[in-house]
């Protein structure tokens, strides 16, 4: 970790001065990183990108969007026909907002089943949860912006969840229309908060970042790394695994956003906002589906939307809830039965979202959202109790490199064998 | 077991989506549309036919907005032709400089004009109901073209005592079958051109095609753009794959 030397003199002046090059080289290129992070390590990268696809595009869009009511819908219909190329940037910006979620919802399981939130890295993950928080709230107000039906009834049924909240729940509601119905002042509202949030996000992200660096990434095995052996400088090996990564993900995005842009996307959403006609089934976006499914799952309107928030603060609490000091799931038999069955858990609430609130549904769903919640405040607590981990590796060179040398595994409070 | 997993998610995401398909009530006739497809494109032939179908019929009663007649030329008119079908239409302008409005012909940078100057007027005309706007309707409807298609083709004599009030109609395509719509179609409505018979299903895939047209003209830059770079992509990703393969080459990882 010497000062590198710059060739450059005017770099090396620079340098001097400000060191910027030496923290770029240090945090970028020599980087020390696992030697043995799979590809599932590559989605933190990913993400990244797309909030600068997100930024650059949004940017674009705005040079030409009309946030009124009376011509945002038409604004956006002019985008997609009169404004060069506008129908690619609002493609990709649309369907960025779900590759985004993709994204982070993969980046964040595998933080779970490699217990990448434990000790030492609490803060990293807490800063994910966080930096969830304000995509969730950017995309729920972008999606306001082209103003179609399911842009207006969307914003009515979420905005009006705030009127739950006891006795100034009608004041707090009204207040965050700026009049006593989604109108004007809550487009232009939406509007100057959707350009502002991601700009908190990138904040949020360089904190997730300087925290993650502080520790370096987790790996596949859980254990810490031991020495230089263990690592690979982040150049050129990361950033070339991660460059073949950003590929597959571009092919995958440019299939959707050039064959099927609408997938995502809601047909009610191309028929302007009518304040007098309700949508048959108001379904918020995809990537809300599991959340809305947890708040329909109490009859008690106050109850679900304490649920649906707990469903993301409950995330807050993970690192002291999973007290087992086996980090990967990979040396945690049962950890690693319960985390698939998270999954499919979380799945099955996202169908279950998209569903009419009717007969077996509501019986799922609320099975679904039971269990949720059994996992994290149950389950976890319990596990790090009762599981058996298997031996751990000595490090992470060892079984890569010689491919033995396990250490007894750590020593269990009810060790049954 | 992981992949026992994702089978099962993969069952689940599939029963999800007929149970979401379930709920459009109707099944709607299937066809081939030339724009479908990775490689689809508008046939102009059959487009221009529907636009004098939408100009002859639906016109009476829909507006198509955000068509502008100068958009014509991508259907393969000259600027004359635009010119006269736009003068067809008066439009009010103004003001001049006496401060007064004013009537002109229309321009080909005027955006179809609606049949009606209001949505009350649209619907006193219309026994109440509102003939929506058509530019982004095969957008807008989960079915698409097939949907647009079916409504054109689905009337029928309603099965015995179905209550239909006055001024519905039975529609076999039209989800819950009741629509204020008249059917507009009959055959030889429109003066069709030698060869090509103006039979009702033949009038409506020729104006479906001329909606689908107006709710993306983009789509034929949408897909020749898709598959330039989708085959770019799958090149460089392959370059990309050799890099980091060399890369990592003798690294135990
Ligand atoms: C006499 C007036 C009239 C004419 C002519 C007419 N329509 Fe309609 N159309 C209506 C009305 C009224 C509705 C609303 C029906 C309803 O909501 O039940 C409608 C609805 C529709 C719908 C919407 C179906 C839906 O999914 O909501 C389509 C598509 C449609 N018309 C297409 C056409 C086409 C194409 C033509 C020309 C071939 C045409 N219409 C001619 C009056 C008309
Ligand atoms: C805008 C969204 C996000 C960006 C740009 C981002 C970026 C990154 C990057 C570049 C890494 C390092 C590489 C990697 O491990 O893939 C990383 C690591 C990490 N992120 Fe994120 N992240 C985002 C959202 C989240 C969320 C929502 C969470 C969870 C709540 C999260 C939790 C973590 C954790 C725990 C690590 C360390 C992982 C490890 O090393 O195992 N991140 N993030």
């Amino acid at each position: 970790m010497s000062a590198p030397v710059f060739r450059n003199p005017v770099v090396r002046w620079i340098d001097y001065r400000l060191p910027v090059f030496t923290f770029l080289n240090h945090e970028l290129n020599e980087y020390p990183t696992p030697r043995n992070l799979s590809y599932w390590w590559n989605f933190g990268s990913l993400a990244g990108i797309m909030l600068v696809t997100m930024i650059v595009t949004g940017i674009v869009l705005a040079m030409h969007y009309t946030p009124h009511t009376d011509y945002a819908f038409e604004s956006v219909e002019r985008i997609m026909r009169d404004v060069n190329y506008g129908w690619l940037i609002r493609y990709l910006h649309m369907n960025g907002a779900s590759m985004f979620f993709i994204i982070t919802f993969i980046h964040m399981f595998r933080g779970l089943y490699y217990g990448s939130y434990k000790a030492p890295r609490e803060l990293l993950w807490i800063l994910g949860v966080v930096i969830l928080l304000i995509m969730m709230a950017t995309a729920f107000m972008g999606y306001v912006l082209p103003w179609g039906q399911m842009s207006f009834w969307g914003a009515t049924v979420i905005t009006n969840l705030f009127s739950a909240i006891p006795f100034v729940g009608e004041n707090v509601v009204s207040w965050l229309w700026g009049g006593f119905a989604v109108d004007n002042p809550t487009l232009n509202r939406f509007y100057s908060l959707h350009y502002l949030l991601p700009f908190v996000l990138v904040g949020v992200v360089v904190l997730h970042l300087i925290a993650l660096h502080r520790f370096g990434s987790n790996n596949p095995l859980g254990i810490d790394t031991k020495g230089p052996q263990d690592t690979l400088p982040f150049h050129p090996y990361y950033t070339a695994k991660d460059m073949f990564g950003l590929g597959v993900f571009l092919i995958f995005y440019a299939l959707v956003v050039f064959f099927a842009p609408n997938l995502f996307g809601e047909p009610d959403n191309y028929t302007p906002a009518n304040p007098l006609a309700t949508p048959a089934h108001i379904v918020p976006e995809w990537y809300f589906l599991p959340f809305y499914a947890i708040l329909r799952a109490v009859p008690n309107k106050l109850g679900g939307v304490v649920l649906m928030f707990a469903a993301i603060f409950v995330l807050f609490i993970l690192p002291w809830l999973d007290r087992s000091p086996v980090r990967s799931a990979r040396f945690r038999p049962i950890y690693k039965i319960f985390f698939w069955i998270l999954v499919v858990d979380c799945v099955v609430l996202g169908v279950v979202g998209a569903n009419p609130p009717e007969g077996t549904w509501v019986v799922i769903g609320r099975i679904a959202t039971i269990w949720y919640f059994l996992h994290f405040i149950v389950l976890l607590p319990l596990l790090s109790r009762l599981e058996r981990p298997r031996p751990l590796p000595v490090s992470i060179s060892q079984p890569v490199l010689s491919g033995g040398g396990y250490a007894p595994a750590p020593a269990r409070a009810m060790d049954k064998a | 077991m992981r992949w026992s997993i994702f089978g099962g998610v993969a069952a689940l995401l599939m029963a999800a989506g007929t149970a979401l398909a379930a709920e459009s009530e109707v099944e709607l006739p299937e066809r081939h549309w030339s724009f479908d497809g990775l490689f689809g494109t508008f046939e102009r032939e059959d487009v221009r036919r529907g636009y004098e179908v939408y100009r002859n019929v639906c016109a009476g009663c829909h507006g198509l907005t955000l068509i502008r007649y100068r958009e014509l030329a991508a259907l393969g008119y000259s600027e004359d032709e635009i010119k006269a079908l736009a003068a067809e239409q008066t439009y009010t302008d103004g003001p001049n400089d006496q401060g007064e409005m004013f009537e002109r012909p229309g321009l080909p940078s005027d955006p179809f004009k609606a049949p009606f100057p209001n949505e009350q007027a649209a619907r006193v005309a219309n026994n109440g109901a509102l003939p929506p706007d058509l530019s982004l309707l095969v957008e807008a409807r989960a079915g698409g073209a097939n949907h647009v298609y079916g409504v054109l083709i689905g009337y029928e004599e309603p099965p015995a005592d179905f209550p239909l009030k006055e001024g519905q109609y039975y529609n076999k395509y039209f989800p819950g079958h009741v629509i204020a719509m008249p059917p507009p179609l009959s055959d030889g409505a429109v003066a069709y051109p030698e060869g090509v018979e103006a039979t009702v299903p033949q009038m409506a895939a020729d104006v479906t095609s001329f909606l689908a047209w107006a709710a993306e003209p983009t789509l034929e830059a949408r897909k020749r753009m898709g598959v330039k770079s989708v085959l770019f992509l799958i090149v460089f990703t392959g370059l990309l794959y050799a890099v980091k393969r060399k890369i990592w080459l003798g690294v135990k990882h």
